[in-house]
């Protein structure tokens, strides 16, 4: 390994390996060793001891989508921040304006999004 | 050593999941099979040495963006096996695609385009040495400065990504009662309760 940079991911990589064996190791010996005879009501859904009502895919409040969505906007905003503090140092004052109006043209939205009420849960 | 066989396995198990997006019956693991590719393209991402763009993917794709399609799959109430008939009028069209795609992967395998020496004009800097200076450290040295109005218009998508779901999806119920916590602290005990006096055995009096 040449590249200085994987070698702080090995212990990750490590890590991986482990869990993947782990994983592995529990599914199949269950497969192996467990004693399988099943049956129509062993594997029949089972819900708090009542018979499943309906299909559990129903449709759900949009609610939650605009939730998600406006939580990936900050997300991708706070994504960009961190390159930004990185290297601060090196782009100067007008590395810093030039967050500071990305930063401003968000909080117009976000502005927005408080004064129209989306933030609050009915 | 070590890279060569991570580099296939990451390899292997994002192709594999990838035809499992397309091909499992539940849309539900189809879901939980794009976030096993995320995973895997992060992988890769990090063997090229691109530290900032895997952890990216990780935080915002697997983190959010997943989030959101496994919503949108439960929020759909549909019915996936009718959905599925419809596969032979499409699949002309998705073959054809898939093989545009995989065209212009073999002419990029083969040297088929090849990006000017110079770099051109969209190429502000070359890529430095991961010795030299952090991955993360280099974008942020050219996203904020040389790339201003491409940052900037970046910002300005978000806007609009921001207003459009708004505007799209908030509806407000009538005749919901809503804690108001100003209006509740501001009461004064005037406002709100009134002590009479009441003589023994009279009863109380008329309001």
């Amino acid at each position: 390994m040449q590249n200085p940079l994987l070698v702080d991911y090995v212990p990750i990589l490590i890590f991986l390996v482990v869990a993947a064996a782990i994983t592995i190791v529990m599914i199949a010996g269950s497969y192996l060793l467990a004693q399988q005879k099943p049956d129509s009501e062993k594997v029949s859904a089972y819900e708090c001891g009542f018979e499943a009502f309906t299909d559990a895919r129903t449709k759900f409040d949009v609610r939650f989508y605009l939730v998600a969505i406006l939580f990936i906007i900050f997300d991708l905003e706070v994504a960009f921040l961190f390159p930004w503090a990185v290297s601060l140092k090196d782009i100067g004052l007008f590395g810093f304006l030039s967050m500071a109006g990305f930063l401003g043209v968000l909080t117009v939205g976000f502005v927005y999004e408080w004064k129209k009420g989306a933030l609050d849960w009915e | 050593m070590i890279e060569t066989i991570a580099f296939y396995i990451f390899s292997a198990v994002l192709v594999a999941s990838a035809i499992m997006v397309v091909f499992s019956s539940n849309a539900v693991h189809s879901v939980l099979f794009l976030i096993l590719a995320f995973f895997n393209a992060a992988g890769l991402f990090i063997l090229l040495g691109a530290e900032f763009v895997a952890m990216i993917l990780v935080i915002v794709y697997v983190g959010a963006v997943a989030v959101l399609f496994l919503f949108v799959v439960m929020m759909l109430d549909i019915n996936f096996s009718e959905l599925r008939k419809g596969i032979n009028t499409y699949m002309p069209f998705g073959i054809f695609l898939g093989i545009v795609l995989f065209i212009e992967l073999v002419f990029l395998v083969f040297q088929g385009w090849v990006a000017p020496p110079s770099g051109g004009p969209a190429l502000a800097a070359p890529a430095p040495m991961l010795t030299e200076i952090s991955n993360t450290r280099a974008l942020g040295q050219l996203i904020y400065t040389h790339y201003l109005y491409v940052f900037q218009v970046a910002g300005l998508i978000l806007l609009v990504a921001m207003i459009g779901a708004i505007v799209l999806t908030l509806r407000h119920r009538p005749g919901v009662q809503r804690q108001r916590i100003s209006v509740q602290i501001n009461r004064k005990r005037s406002e709100s309760m009134v002590i009479r006096q009441v003589s023994s055995g009279a009863g109380a009096p008329k309001l």
